[in-house]
Order: structure tokens, then C-alpha cells, then sequence
């Protein structure tokens, strides 16, 4: 993104100020091209996001938050056990991906051999697995939901590995760049003094690259609690009333939930459903925010 | 730079909005463990259709105002997909929007799972067109060489030459759906071994989007379920049905009073015996949905069942208890 950008940025500015050897109309006609594009996407997006508060701004209230799902009252059903679901999912997910994730990354980036074959083909399978669609995930959750002995997938811990499986090679891949952006001299500096190469990716490395980690992994975070698919998959309920209780406890997730209330017929859940992918949208941007603040409080340059 | 400090201020803002709205979900949490219920607590595994959700979503909604103990799980696997976990024994009630199949029924034996058929509401396939499309009512003879698998009717003056000369735009639910299943299997033809409808129409798993879809193609028609015509009354027009004794509009009387045929079909909930006999839990639901099954259907917005069929329902569910 921000070669593109800053690319970009030289070109128009070149443009604008005439000081560009491109004045070709060709040149202008492609940078027009450029923008078209990049309008249609924003004024898209846009369009969706502004239609779909619209239409859920009657339902911005406390019960959309605080309520279970309603069918005797459609007009005041909630999100609590979509919320609670996808707060649960979020922190076993995390707890799942994370260790293991950040454990990956290290190996390969400061103890793996590159020239066996193995760890090439490692490394090549993680590059695909970030692009694998997210249901595939799901139904390797029930897989292994299976083979761990549980009968019932649809639950804090089915759902969870699933979330953990999907964000896994993304939080890998940006763990293992955080640790290559630490300059070699500090490893060498480290090594020089002693320590061992545990001690040095222990006390230095990976110190020094938590801020790329930890964004990383919220943004990692921040695409799991959009998903619906998977879970889908795995067999998380569409409803309950109730809040979940532990690693086994049966739940719903909000994208779950918003995808149930919007095939139903009656106008209030479709409603309320547009009130709820509002608050799905501001839990996302507040994950996304989180990151950036992160990395902009703790980046460091050497 | 003011816009990066101005960028730094608002986003740990948003953070913390976004944690606070997540927080005030579980702020009064257990502050509906009311006593007054009777005791009974545990858990109900209820899978299935996606047509019957609404029901046994509601159920479980109107149980919990009198038991708030009872912990019901409701998902929307579809028919086919409900009874793969049912017959598994991972749930203990299945929705179905048909009668189980022989493979199903099969599947379940070599389980050991036995289970007990109930019909809890009726519902009217029906059958919509555009509402500006001059034509009122099929035979079920049109409906069949509208739909039939070979079928090549691309205008609806190749029906009948009495119909307009418009061209048809076919709308309807996608292969998986227990919907399509009943309009192949019970409409088209009942003898087909693999039972099919035509596959060039516009399908979705979504009724609001066959509802959009007719409602804004001139010579669209589609079908679905009742309460989708009911909810879309005044963007859609729904064909009159010739079953033999004349044209029959879809509405509640005709499909109760069993005129409204073919298209009038059962929906079930399929209960595991042993589920019930076991678990308290799964017992005090069924009773209670059978019980106020008329109520429910109201809520999930499926006719009721006509008198008979509800003291038949009642008798099936007499016999769960072993």
C-alpha cells in the first residue's frame, strides 16, 4: 500500500505542479483511470455503510445491546448473546492463535534451516493458507472438533478453533516480518555479548518486535469477528438466550445472528439486523483503530 | 501534523466506545435468573430448517419467559443438513420442512437413533408473480410444465394463449432448501427418482431476495413461503391455484380446510425418544411447544394446524413418553 501511495502521490504532485516529464495525454488519461477507480470503491462502500444506518437508525437503542432475540416483540430484539458470543470467540481465539502463531513465526524466522526442504515447503504452505476461503477453515474446525471427541462443534471452543485456524498464517506471516525489521546488529551485539540465540530472540528480538506483532494480530483479531462463514460451518447456533457459560457452552456469534435476522420476513429484524451490522462495523473499526495507535505509539526506527 | 494528532486522539476514542458497547452487554448479566420455574434446567440441541426456525425459535423464546433455566440452542442447518446431526445423535429435535427421506431414515437405524415425527404448523408454498402481470390463477398442469426439469417455457403465452405475451423470469430457492425438495418431490413428480425442477431460474437460500427479485422483474414469478407473500402483500401478486376443483387462493382457512393442494405442506419437528425420556429439559420443551402450539405458530407466523391435526400431533406426542 504504501509504495502505491507514496507513488502515487508523486506523480499527481508532479502533475499538478507541471514539473512532470509525463505530460502526455495518455498519462493524464491513466491517472484519470486511476482515480475513476478509486472513487467507484469509496463512493461504494460508502453508499452501503451510509444506506445500512439509515435503515438501522431506528434501532439504535440500549436494548439492541443489552436484549436477547425477540420473536414475540421483533421490534425490540437484541444482540446479547451475539455480542457475548463473539466477545468469548475473540479472547479464546486469541489465546488459541496467538502463542502458537508467534511460536511459528520465531522458529522459522531465527531457528529454521532455509535450505531443507521441509521448511521450504512449510514456508510456501502458509503463503497459500492466507488465501484460503474462510469456510474451508470451518469445516477443518469440525474435523478436529472430531477428532478431540466432542459431538457438538457449535460451541466457545469449536468456534474458536476455527477463528484460530483462519487467523493463524496471518498472524505468522506478520510476526515473522515485525522479527526480520530488527535490525541484525542488535542480534549480533546480543550474540557478541554471550547469550545464547534463545537468550537473544528471548530478551532482544522479540522484544523489540512486539509492536508489529501485536498489530498483527489485532488486525488478524479484526477479521475473525467479521466472519460468518466458518461458523456457519461449524454449527454455531443462529439463537440462544442465554450467556455463555465456558469452553463448552453452546453460542451465537453477532455475524451469526445478523445473518439469521436478515432471512427473515418480517421488516423489524431486517431492522434491527442493519442496527447490529453497525455495531459489528464499530467493533471492527475500534480493533483497527487500536492497532494503528499501537503502532504509532510504539513503533521504533533504528 | 494536525491531522496525525487529530488521528491519534480519535482512534484510541473509537477503541474505547467499541469496548464500552461490548462491556454494556454483559453488565446485567443473570439479572433474569428468576425463580418461580419449576426446577427443571438443562440443555435443548434443536437443528434444522431454516422454514421452521422461526418456531422453534419462538418456543424456546415463550418457554424461557417461564423457565429461564432451560437453555435452548436453535440453528438453521436446512432439512438435509438437520438431520445429518440428528440421525448422528448430536441434537436432540430436528426441524424438517419435509418428512424425512428414506436415506435419512436409514441413516438413523444404523445410529440407533429413534424419534417420533410431529407436525407443528402448516404451511402455504406460494406461488407469486409480478403484481402488474395480467394473470390470476395456474393449474397445477401449468405449474408442473412451468417448473418440470425439461421444461423450455420461456413465456408465459406458451402456458396458455390466453396469458399475456411476456416473458417469464424464474425465481426460487436454491437445491438445498426443504422447499425446493417439496415443489420437486410433491408437485412435479411424485414417482421421479431423483426429484428435480428445471435449473435456469435465479435461485437464492434467501426469501427476501426471490421477494425483491419478483416484485422488480416484470413477467417474474417465484415461489416460497407463505409468510414472505403475507410480509410483501403489496409488492407482489400470489397466483390462485387449480388443483382440479377450481382456482384456490393461498391464505390460512384454505391450507387448514386442506384445499389449498398441492401446495399446502406440513412442517415437522422430528424428537429423539430417548432425548426426551432422558433429559428433562428436552421433555419440558417438547410438552410446552405442543401445548402452546398455536401460540407459537402465531409468533413464528405459520398457520396454525386445523383441529385434527393438532389432536394428531397431541396423540404422537402422547407416545414419546415409554
Amino acid at each position: 500500500m504504501s509504495i502505491a501511495t507514496t507513488t502515487a502521490r508523486e506523480v499527481t504532485q508532479s502533475l499538478a505542479t507541471g514539473r512532470s516529464k509525463e505530460h502526455g495525454p495518455a498519462a493524464l488519461i491513466f491517472l484519470g483511470l486511476l482515480w475513476f477507480s478509486m472513487f467507484f470503491g469509496v463512493v461504494v462502500l460508502l453508499v452501503l455503510i451510509i444506506d445500512t444506518i439509515i435503515e438501522g437508525s431506528s434501532r439504535f437503542d440500549g436494548a439492541l445491546l443489552t436484549e436477547y432475540g425477540s420473536r414475540v416483540s421483533p421490534e425490540t430484539t437484541g444482540f446479547r448473546a451475539g455480542i457475548l458470543g463473539s466477545a468469548w470467540l475473540m479472547v479464546f481465539t486469541a489465546l488459541f492463535a496467538v502463542p502458537l502463531g508467534i511460536a511459528a513465526a520465531l522458529y522459522l524466522e531465527e531457528f529454521a534451516n532455509r535450505d531443507r526442504w521441509w521448511n521450504r515447503l512449510i514456508e510456501l504452505n502458509l503463503q497459500n493458507l492466507a488465501a484460503v476461503p474462510s469456510i474451508v477453515y470451518g469445516l477443518l474446525a469440525v474435523a478436529v472438533m472430531a477428532l478431540l471427541g466432542f459431538d457438538n462443534s457449535g460451541t466457545v471452543l469449536g468456534g474458536a478453533i476455527a477463528l484460530a485456524l483462519l487467523i493463524l498464517p496471518v498472524i505468522i506471516i506478520t510476526t515473522r516480518e515485525a522479527v526480520r525489521a530488527v535490525p541484525r546488529e542488535i542480534r549480533d551485539g546480543s550474540l557478541a555479548l554471550g547469550a545464547t540465540v534463545w537468550q537473544t530472540t528471548w530478551r532482544q528480538t522479540l522484544p523489540s518486535a512486539i509492536p508489529g506483532i501485536a498489530t498483527g494480530t489485532i488486525l488478524g483479531l479484526s477479521r475473525a469477528i467479521g466472519e460468518a462463514a466458518p461458523l456457519v460451518v461449524v454449527g454455531l447456533a443462529g439463537s440462544v438466550r442465554f450467556d455463555p457459560e465456558g469452553l463448552l457452552s453452546s453460542i451465537t456469534a453477532l455475524p451469526m445472528q445478523i445473518f439469521s435476522l436478515t432471512s427473515q420476513s418480517q421488516e423489524d429484524f431486517q431492522t434491527a439486523a442493519s442496527a447490529a451490522i453497525v455495531v459489528l462495523l464499530v467493533m471492527i473499526l475500534g480493533l483497527n483503530g487500536l492497532a494503528i495507535f499501537i503502532r504509532n505509539k510504539f513503533q521504533r526506527t533504528w | 501534523m494536525t491531522s496525525t494528532s487529530f488521528r491519534r486522539g480519535i482512534v484510541p476514542g473509537v477503541a474505547v466506545l467499541a469496548f464500552a458497547l461490548t462491556a454494556c452487554g454483559g453488565a446485567d448479566a443473570g439479572a433474569e435468573e428468576g425463580s418461580g420455574s419449576n426446577g427443571v434446567s438443562g440443555q435443548v440441541a434443536v437443528d434444522g430448517s431454516s422454514t421452521v426456525f422461526p418456531m422453534s425459535d419462538a418456543a424456546g423464546e415463550l418457554l424461557n419467559e417461564e423457565n429461564p433455566d432451560i437453555q435452548v440452542s436453535v440453528s438453521e442447518s436446512g432439512t438435509g443438513g438437520g438431520f445429518e446431526a440428528f440421525c448422528a445423535g448430536d441434537t436432540d429435535i430436528s426441524n424438517a420442512s419435509r418428512p424425512i427421506d428414506e436415506e435419512e431414515v436409514a441413516a438413523c437405524e444404523a445410529e440407533g437413533i429413534e424419534y417420533t415425527e410431529l407436525q407443528v404448523a402448516t404451511d402455504a408454498l406460494t406461488v407469486v408473480v409480478h403484481p402488474d402481470l395480467a394473470v390470476d390463477c395456474l393449474t397445477v398442469d401449468q405449474l408442473v410444465q412451468l417448473w418440470a426439469p425439461d421444461s423450455k417455457v420461456a413465456n408465459w403465452s406458451e402456458l396458455d394463449p390466453s396469458f399475456p405475451d411476456q416473458d417469464i423470469a424464474l425465481f426460487g430457492p436454491g437445491t438445498d432448501s426443504g422447499t425446493y425438495d417439496y415443489m420437486a418431490s410433491e408437485v412435479i413428480d411424485p414417482d421421479a427418482e431423483e426429484p428435480a425442477t428445471r435449473q435456469d431460474y435465479e435461485a437464492s437460500e434467501d426469501d427476501n431476495v426471490l421477494v425483491q427479485g419478483v416484485a422488480g422483474t416484470e413477467g417474474a414469478t417465484g415461489y416460497f413461503g407463505y409468510t414472505y407473500y403475507e410480509e410483501n402483500q403489496e409488492q407482489l401478486k400470489a397466483l390462485q391455484i387449480d388443483g382440479g376443483e377450481g382456482c384456490v387462493e393461498p391464505s390460512a382457512e384454505t391450507a387448514q380446510a386442506g384445499e389449498y393442494t398441492p401446495l399446502a405442506r406440513p412442517l415437522f419437528v422430528y424428537v429423539k425418544n430417548t432425548a426426551y425420556n432422558d433429559n428433562a429439559a428436552v421433555k419440558e420443551y417438547v410438552d410446552f411447544y405442543i401445548e402452546n402450539l398455536s401460540q407459537i405458530a402465531e409468533v413464528g407466523q405459520f398457520i396454525p394446524l386445523s383441529e385434527d391435526l393438532y389432536a394428531e400431533t397431541q396423540s404422537a406426542a402422547e407416545g414419546l413418553a415409554s
